[in-house]
């Protein structure tokens, strides 16, 4: 269960402050696929974090299975989402010095636990890349770096995966192949997928799509 | 191009920060360089205004003995004819203070009216030591006073003499600060020096006339005139000129030397700067794509950040001018007490430029090989942005990158060799600036390799973590090693040589089993020195060594005088013989000089010793000692190895001396190596009993006496009885040493803070580099979980490992070069001093995981949230 309150997130230039996001409200099943809409600086990529505290909102609170973020300091919230949360980026975001392998690791390592690479492993062959695990990001093709990253955002068996704009950087068909993987995932670990993203289509492959506008929900439907 | 001026000025407004602090990585090589250079230029200024001071006169004849009738007649003739001559008798003699009976060891200066002709002896009251001449009266060293526990207008005797001390001493032209601590002076009149009957059989004495030429005899003209009628008798001649020009090449030396070190510090600057460039380089890619796609050529591009960087440069470099001489001004202080002249400290434009101009060049220089990457930047840049890592690949390829690279290589050499006074030495400083700087190289190269090989999957992630960073691509390990392993390296360097002097003197006191020694014996005196030291309670007298004065006659039949009259006329004329000492403690080694026979060597006075078998503190290291039962033949002698290779001489050859007129022929039947460095009597040549029993001598007796008081006691006890008998307290000799070490540590903590302060800049400006990488990394690692704990561990193991291996890069290097500064420069045995190299690694390694987490403190602060709007 994921549970927005009254978001609001202001900034402050000089003396005006500028609301970014307004009183936005709404609660996310557990194991729902998600989409999140809006045009450019509607404040999808503010609430994406907000959601999975990377930043402090001005007002409101987020309820991140049972956990209260505002309650948390930044450490704290840290291991949070090192047990229960995965990400993906628009672009990509895999550190340039492991190998794919190791970047699948990473988030399980920051945990401690034991058998990372074994678990590594077959996230790559579940991804489809199996025997690229030792190759470095920059000798992966895009589609190959983002199913990477996917791997990561699985690895620690997260409640809730964020996705802002996955496939911002892809072409339509490899954008296409990682929402089915993602829907996959979805089904296959039963964890929570928020999807961000600017295409329609992709969006109508959601349960829920929320639309938002100048920094206020202006849409929130089931899809058929 | 004044567009592009304003353009450059413009572009950089977010960036002048950051290159500024680059640039500040060559400041402190700046500052060292106009730092030595205007001080050396001060200091050989002062030597030249004060060039006649310094000798006291326009000419000065030294001799080690009383000036023989030919240079004495001269003396008089001169006199006579109205060229006035001051002369000056110096040697070291027990004082006594009667009416508190404390005694001390001084160097006593029996001075005649008008010594010395040029500068003043100052004192106070003010005109004290002119009046000396008046009477029986002296002025002596304050430390007189004080170790006495003496007051103006207290009687001093010095032997049989009695003198009234009217002054202390404020201070004496010529004479370094620290020499007061050293053998504090007494100034007598010269015409009451009979009364002491101090200089007796085999008293070693300096002779000194200095002479006062009219304004229309030059010294030179005076010199020509003279010096080879004098040659032969054993005196010295020195002009005013030459005193000035010996100096003045001691400090060209010494400011070759440190200019090299400046250098280098330089260079390494130079090495931050383009690792800072680099960095800066990276962010400008994107900046440059659009310019280029908005028209401009790759040389305009060029153009304006070369402007930058030069404006950078320059201000880095002009601070570290001011720097400099600030430096400067405040080194007269830290050194004083080792000049012998005051020095009125100036700015020196000279210095100045140069400094600006060397630190500009490097600046540019290494700026610019990174720079140049930014030509090759193509305004497809703009729209599909490549791998930073790939452009700067295809810039190491560039054939302009490489021409900068020799560009610097060679300026390394030009400014190496305008540093030595001959090519070879200049291409010894540029070689060793090149193996110095390699060896750290190859050490990062090395953590490099090791960082991708030596991890191991089951180690903690941090830590793989923060190995993987070391040789990331565009990583920072080689200039971090290089900046730290330099700096370690210099300070170690100063720590290891300072340890090894110190631990010289200790050595001299831990192995004598003796605490007193009494000195200038007479032979009929010994039997009385001998029964009273006994009769003291607990004295035990530990030894009793004879010395007997000698110079050589013949070497294998050759007579001495024949070798140095063939010298003369090979040479022209006779070299000035060099200051060398007699054997107790201090010791004159000559320079190695093999295959011919050293003039000095065969001119010199010996102080030998006879005895039957070696001591603990030398080995033969040719031919054999021989036994008390060894009776026939001629006599034998054993010595020293160096000396031989100087005299040029082996086991076997004959050698025939001359003893107060006397010849005796002699045999050389082994040669032996002497650690000079023990306090001990040590000898050139010692020869068989049977030689030398019946030759006028003198004794040293050592003497181990429990207690301080009982010391000072029995010193005053031989005294009283034998005024000539001069003696030391080993123990406050040892602190006498120590004091002067303590002043020395002084200068030495001065020179290895500044070299500290050297590396950081550098240090900071070669991590700097990589900031944005780290930045960016741990951003997304807390997006993925980490706390700020894991990121601190991370770079903790990244800069503790940077650390170690730079450190111990340097301290490996220091050993290096601190064994061979003891072997050439002060040629004594090097023990690595480990305690000191650990602290000033253990030091580095703190300095650089301190520096590390700061540069990356941005890492703590950001929220993750940057690494989605990152997208
Ligand atoms: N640090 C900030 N200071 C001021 N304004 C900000 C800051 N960060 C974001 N904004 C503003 O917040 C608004 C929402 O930004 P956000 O990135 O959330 O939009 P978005 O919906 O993700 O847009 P896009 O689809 O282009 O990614 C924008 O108008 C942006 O200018
Ligand atoms: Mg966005």
């Amino acid at each position: 269960m994921l549970t927005a309150e009254s978001l609001t997130k202001e900034y402050r230039s000089g003396d005006r402050t500028l609301a970014v996001l307004k009183d936005v409200s709404f609660t996310i099943d557990q194991g729902a696929f998600v989409a999140i809409v809006g045009p450019s600086g509607s404040g999808k990529t503010t609430l994406l974090g907000l959601l999975a505290g990377l930043d402090e909102a001005s007002r409101g609170r987020v309820v991140l299975d049972g956990a209260d973020l505002s309650k948390l300091d930044e450490d704290q919230r840290a291991r949070l989402r090192g047990e229960k949360v995965g990400f993906v980026f628009q672009s990509f975001q895999l550190i340039p010095t492991l190998t794919a392998q190791e970047n699948v690791q990473v988030p399980l390592e920051l945990r401690g636990d034991k058998g990372a690479d074994e678990r590594a492993r077959e996230l790559l062959a579940r991804v489809g890349l199996k025997d690229r695990g030792h190759h470095f990001p920059t000798q992966l093709s895009g589609g190959e770096q983002q199913r990477v990253a996917i791997a990561r955002a699985f690895s620690n068996d997260p409640r809730i995966l964020f996705a802002d704009e996955p496939t911002g950087n892809l072409d339509s068909d490899t954008g296409s192949r990682i929402v089915e993987l993602l829907e996959q995932l979805n089904r296959e670990s039963g964890s929570t997928v928020v999807l961000v993203t600017h295409d329609l289509a992709l969006a109508a492959r959601t349960q829920r799509v929320i639309r938002l506008a100048d920094g206020a929900v202006i849409e929130d439907r089931l899809t058929a | 191009m004044n567009q592009l001026l304003s353009l450059a000025w413009r572009e950089s407004r977010t960036a002048r920060r950051r290159l500024l602090l680059y640039m500040s990585a060559i400041l402190f090589g700046v500052a060292a360089l106009v730092a030595i250079d205007s001080f050396a230029e001060n200091l050989t200024r002062g030597v030249h205004e004060q060039a006649r001071a310094l000798l006291g006169g326009d000419v000065s004849l030294r001799s080690r003995e009383k000036f023989q009738p030919k240079p004495t007649a001269l003396l008089d003739s001169l006199n006579s004819s109205g060229i006035p001559v001051s002369r000056q008798v110096s040697f070291s003699s027990m004082a006594l203070v009667p009416r508190t009976s404390g005694t001390r060891l001084v160097q006593v200066r029996a001075v005649s009216a008008g010594y010395p002709w040029y500068g003043t002896v100052e004192t106070k009251p003010a005109s004290a030591y002119a009046d000396i001449q008046g009477d029986r009266r002296a002025v002596v060293d304050p430390a007189v006073l004080v170790s006495l526990d003496a007051h103006i207008g207290d009687t001093l005797s010095l032997g049989t003499g009695r003198f009234l001390i009217t002054g202390t001493i404020e201070s004496v032209p010529g004479d370094a600060g620290i020499s007061a601590a050293i053998g504090p002076r007494v100034f007598i009149p010269e015409k009451y020096l009979d009364e002491t009957g101090l200089l007796v059989f085999g008293s070693r004495a300096e002779y000194e006339a200095l002479i006062k030429l009219p304004a229309t005899l030059s010294p030179a003209r005076f010199a020509g005139r003279f010096n080879p009628r004098l040659s032969s008798d054993r005196v010295r001649l020195r002009t005013v000129t030459e005193n000035e020009m010996d100096m003045t090449q001691a400090i060209t030396q010494m400011r070759d030397f440190l200019g090299v070190v400046g250098l280098v510090a330089l260079l390494l600057g130079g090495i931050g700067v383009a690792s800072g460039v680099h960095a800066f380089v990276m962010r400008k890619i994107d900046v440059v794509a659009i310019l280029r796609c908005v028209g401009a050529t790759s040389r305009q591009v060029l153009t304006i950040y070369v402007l930058q960087a030069i404006a950078m440069g320059l201000i880095g470099a002009g601070v570290g001018a001011m720097l400099g001489v600030a430096i400067q001004l405040s080194l007269p202080r830290v050194l004083k007490d080792f000049l012998p002249v005051d020095i009125d400290v100036r700015v020196v434009p000279s210095a100045v430029l140069t400094g600006l101009a060397i630190g500009i060049w490097v600046s540019l220089a290494f700026a610019l090989r990174p720079l140049l990457a930014l030509r090759l930047v193509s305004p497809l840049q703009a729209l599909r942005r490549e791998n930073d890592a790939e452009v700067m690949r295809r810039a190491r390829r560039d054939p302009a990158s490489l021409i900068v690279s020799l560009g610097i290589a060679a300026s390394v050499l030009i400014l190496g060799l305008s540093r030595a006074d001959n090519a070879q030495r200049g291409f010894a400083y540029s070689g060793g600036i090149a193996v110095a700087l390699g060896v750290l190289w190859l050490t990062a190269a090395f953590l490099t390799w090791a960082a991708r090989r030596v991890v191991r999957p089951s180690w903690p992630f941090v830590l793989r973590q923060g190995l993987a960073a070391l040789h990331r691509p565009g990583n920072q390990t080689r200039s971090v090693i290089l900046a730290l392993g330099f700096g370690v390296f210099l300070m170690s360097t100063l720590y290891q040589v300072q340890k090894n002097l110190l631990k010289q003197f200790d050595i001299k006191l831990e192995q004598s089993q003796a605490n007193a020694v009494f000195l200038d014996v007479q032979e009929k005196q010994a039997p009385g020195v001998d029964s009273l030291l006994r009769g003291l309670p607990g004295v035990q007298v530990t030894q009793q060594v004879p010395i007997i004065p000698m110079r050589i006659y013949s070497i294998n039949g050759v007579l001495v005088s024949t070798m140095l009259a063939g010298r003369a006329r090979e040479r022209g004329l006779a070299p000035s013989a060099p200051d060398s000492g007699a054997e107790l403690p201090q010791r004159g080694k000559p320079g190695a000089q093999s295959g011919r026979r050293s003039p000095w060597a065969l001119r010199r006075e010996f102080r030998s010793t006879y005895r039957d078998t070696p001591v603990g503190s030398e080995v033969v290291t040719s031919g054999k000692f021989w036994t008390a039962s060894d009776s026939g033949g001629v006599a034998q002698i054993s010595v020293e190895k160096d000396l031989a290779s100087e005299l040029g001489v082996v086991v076997g050859d004959s050698m025939t001396w001359d003893i107060q007129g006397v010849r005796v022929p002699t045999r050389i039947t082994s040669t032996r190596e002497v650690n000079w460095a023990r306090f001990e009597p040590n000898f050139f040549v010692v020869f068989q009993t049977r030689a030398l029993a019946h030759a006028p001598k003198q004794f040293v007796f050592l003497a181990n006496i429990p207690g301080a008081r009982a010391v000072a006691l029995a010193q005053r006890a031989v005294v009283q009885k034998f005024p000539n008998v001069s003696s030391l307290d080993l123990t406050s000799v040892q602190q006498t040493v120590k004091s002067v070490l303590g002043k020395v540590t002084v200068a030495v903590r001065f020179m290895a803070i500044l070299s500290l302060t050297l590396g950081i800049p550098v240090l900071f400006s070669a991590v700097s580099a990589t900031r944005r990488a780290r930045l960016r990394e741990g951003v997304l690692l807390k997006v993925l979980g980490a706390t700020r704990r894991h990121i601190g561990r991370i770079l903790l193991s990244e800069y503790v490992l940077l650390g170690a291996l730079g450190a111990l890069a340097g301290v490996g290097l220091s050993i290096g070069g601190a064994w061979a500064l003891m072997h050439w420069v002060f040629d004594t045995p090097f023990t690595p001093a480990l305690v000191p190299a650990a602290v000033v690694a253990v030091a580095m390694m703190t300095l650089s995981a301190v520096i590390g987490l700061l540069t990356s403190r941005e890492v703590f602060a950001s929220t993750p949230m940057e690494a989605l709007r990152e997208s």
